[in-house]
């Protein structure tokens, strides 16, 4: 089956690694990305404010545009989930609206599509236990860290992603891998955010903590499901590095990079050029590459 | 008013707490029979699992063993422990009334409590009583004090049950009182009111996932604390973490855990935990006199008398820091239990390194009390708890005429409340009684 991809803006610049890994991964897996045709940003943020219809209408149209060409829709970025998942939910749910929003927009959309995440794809419609099997190179003796962020999980009674406080999905997923996925306890805490731009240090001093904790409990490597969070856990390191001279880097993956070896992928396919903190060295030690 | 000889002057108490017992006495010592049905194997409730009791800070089963021998011993109170209401038919005055006496696997006619079979028993499991801390045995009975002192089998640790051999018990037992082949049996009891008074339970721990899904071993709830500090607990009153039985030289304490939270948890406050939790703090600081007590709370109800004074008492005198927030997260850090919370009467976010956490866990109505409340026709609410017919004026009364209840099976109550409640409902019945 073939499933509508959503890929947002990040994933055509900072992170093409994360976009074309899950393409080339699903082809390997049975089934196909099918780009949305013209779509745009999805607003970025979802709107708090309850008159703030404005800042509805991207992801709104991106919304209306697929279900006129299927029922499921899938992205990557945690932050792109998060908005267009919650919308679709507003717009199934208000009627009022709904109404203002399809005036605007000149459609009739009325909230039934199915907003999934690329890991909720593997886990509902292949399974893990699947995945197992179809993986040609098992990844064992990595230690990874699950780290979930915030967008995929809050607010739990909209995302129904998984358990907001002690979330276990992505680690199913790792293990399902071959990986040891371990856990610690800042793997659903902030990034730090767009923090980075206004507060530098409040982002630095978040990624250390994350990263620090992901380091303590064992794990060799840093796994992320969030453009933004790469950006702050994985770019950020040199900062990180000369505010706290103790600390030492770790590599962070996107999810679908680690799918990608899993999966025999040619590893100069995998865009590790991207990554800030380079994972070559550690992969070669581990006899993965 | 002449006598209406149909009418059954005998009362049914379902549950043998401190209000079923109180209840129970009432009705007895006004002269009628009373049938006391507890599904435990002996009386004494809640309250027997607790260490002291607030404010006057005297040892609970002191207080409470005269009150459970009483009981036991009361020429017109007949006990039916170990036993549940099947079924329930008829109307105030005729009341017929279907109870399951469960298998207990010993003979209570010929047993004469002397305890061999428990001293003997090779089969040692993690105690429910003890909420899974100390090691009981799989013939046990709830206490050593326990009101009627007759041992049963929990044929899920039995060693006879699971693998067909051992029968220790059975060679020790000087009266072959040991019965594996018993059933369950049924008896009915006929009378003319009931009150309901069935207890609460605490919500599950492992439902708090930002507080480690109850997988940390060192966050435990406020009857956990009872029993670690109870002389008759798990570590006979020391306080010792389970962990590794280490002395906890920092304790935090957790107020509002599961209650007024109406997004995720019980909107209700559960009344009892303001007051338990300064307890808790102060003993501690009597045991462990160097130790620091941090308490997490939303605001302090400290509405009975004398308790304001005494959570002004453990403020004041014995030390304890009580910052106004609440903690977000708890994570096993190395040894230590590390604490996220905030104290927003600074406005500043709280980091605490612990050795145990205790947390104030919200009071819900037994499982069972639904169902129950059916067979009898009388109501509960969302959670279970079951309701009165007016909330001010029959806090006693039922919807059903006949049918009374008392203690926490209303609603979250402290053991003077629930007393007072389980008199008020006595003396309904008596009322009931004298008017026929």
């Amino acid at each position: 089956m073939d499933y509508l991809y959503f890929p947002g803006c990040t994933l055509y610049t900072k992170a093409k690694n994360f976009d074309q890994t899950a393409r080339n991964c699903s082809l390997l897996l049975g089934f196909e990305l099918k780009e949305l045709p013209n779509w745009t940003c999805c607003g970025a943020t979802f709107p708090l404010a309850t008159d703030n219809l404005m800042a509805l209408l991207p992801p709104a149209r991106i919304l209306a545009n697929a279900r006129e060409q299927g029922t499921t829709l899938t992205t990557l970025c945690a932050i792109c989930f998060n908005v267009i998942k919650r919308t679709n939910r507003l717009i199934q749910q208000d009627g009022e609206k709904r109404d203002k929003i399809n005036n605007f927009i000149e459609k009739n959309y009325q909230g039934d599509l199915r907003v999934l995440h690329y890991l909720e794809i593997l886990k509902k419609e292949i399974g893990f236990s699947q995945l197992r099997e179809k993986v040609k190179k098992p990844l064992a003796g990595l230690r990874t860290a699950a780290y979930y962020g915030c967008m995929l999980l809050r607010p739990f009674e909209e995302m129904e992603f998984d358990d907001m406080e002690r979330p276990t999905l992505f680690e199913e997923f790792l293990e399902g891998l071959g990986t040891k996925a371990i856990d610690f306890p800042f793997k659903i805490e902030c990034c730090g955010s767009f923090q980075s731009v206004g507060s530098p240090d409040v982002a630095t001093e978040c990624a250390y903590k994350i990263l620090g904790s992901a380091i303590k409990s064992g794990a060799e490597i840093v796994v992320s499901t969030c453009p933004m969070c790469t950006f702050n856990i994985d770019h950020k390191q040199s900062d990180i590095q000369k505010k706290y001279l103790d600390f030492k880097t770790i590599p962070v993956l996107y999810f679908t990079q680690l799918l990608g070896i899993a999966m025999g992928l040619d590893y100069r396919s995998l865009g590790f050029e991207q990554n800030a903190v380079d994972p070559v060295p550690l992969l070669k030690e581990k006899g993965l590459l | 008013m002449k006598a209406d000889e149909t009418f059954t002057k005998r009362a049914m108490v379902i549950g043998g707490g401190i209000a079923g017992i109180s209840a129970s006495i009432d009705i007895g010592n006004g002269g009628y029979e009373v049938v006391l049905v507890e599904k435990l194997p002996s009386i004494g409730g809640r309250m027997l699992q607790l260490s002291e009791t607030f404010p006057t800070l005297d040892c609970a089963q002191c207080t409470l063993t005269p009150k459970t021998v009483e009981t036991g011993q009361h020429p017109r109170i007949k006990l039916l422990t170990y036993s549940e209401v099947d079924s329930v038919e008829g109307k105030a005055g005729d009341f017929t009334v279907r109870i399951r006496k469960k298998a207990a696997y010993v003979d209570w006619e010929k047993c004469t409590g002397c305890g061999l079979c428990q001293q003997k028993c090779p089969s040692k499991n993690p105690s429910e009583f003890d909420r899974g801390m100390g090691l009981g045995k799989a013939i046990y009975t709830l206490s050593p004090q326990a009101v009627p002192n007759k041992p049963v089998i929990n044929p899920d640790q039995c060693r006879y049950f699971l693998e067909k051999k051992c029968r220790v018990c059975e060679k020790v037992c000087p009266v072959g009182a040991i019965d594996y082949e018993q059933q369950d049996r049924f008896v009915e009891e006929r009378v003319g009111a009931i009150i309901v008074a069935v207890g609460f339970d605490l919500i599950a721990k492992d439902r708090f996932g930002e507080y480690g899904h109850g997988q940390i071993q060192d966050v435990i709830d406020g009857l956990s604390f009872e029993r670690l500090n109870s002389a008759s607990g798990p570590t006979t009153g020391e306080i010792r973490r389970p962990s590794d039985g280490k002395i906890p030289r920092e304790v935090v304490f957790i107020q509002c855990s599961g209650s007024r939270d109406p997004e995720r948890y019980m909107p209700y406050c559960s009344r009892v935990c303001c007051m338990y939790t300064a307890k808790h703090a102060r003993l501690y600081k009597h045991k462990v006199h160097d130790g620091q007590v941090y308490i997490f709370y939303m605001d302090i109800r400290s509405t009975g008398k004398g308790y304001e004074e005494f959570i002004q008492q453990g403020m004041e005198e014995e030390g304890i820091l009580y910052l106004r927030g609440r903690v977000s997260r708890i994570f096993q850090d190395g040894e230590k239990v590390a604490i996220w919370g905030v104290d927003t009467l600074t406005g500043k976010k709280v980091e605490i390194f612990a050795d145990l956490v205790v947390l104030a866990t919200a009071i819900v109505p037994q499982r069972e009390t639904k169902e129950l409340a059916k067979k009898l026709g009388i109501v509960a609410d969302e959670y279970g708890f079951l309701t009165e017919a007016e909330r001010k004026l029959r806090p006693v009364e039922t919807n059903q005429e006949g049918i009374y209840i008392a203690g926490c099976a209303q609603g979250p109550k402290d053991i003077a409340d629930a007393v007072a409640h389980a008199n008020a409902a006595a003396s309904k019945v008596q009322a009931l009684f004298a008017r026929h």
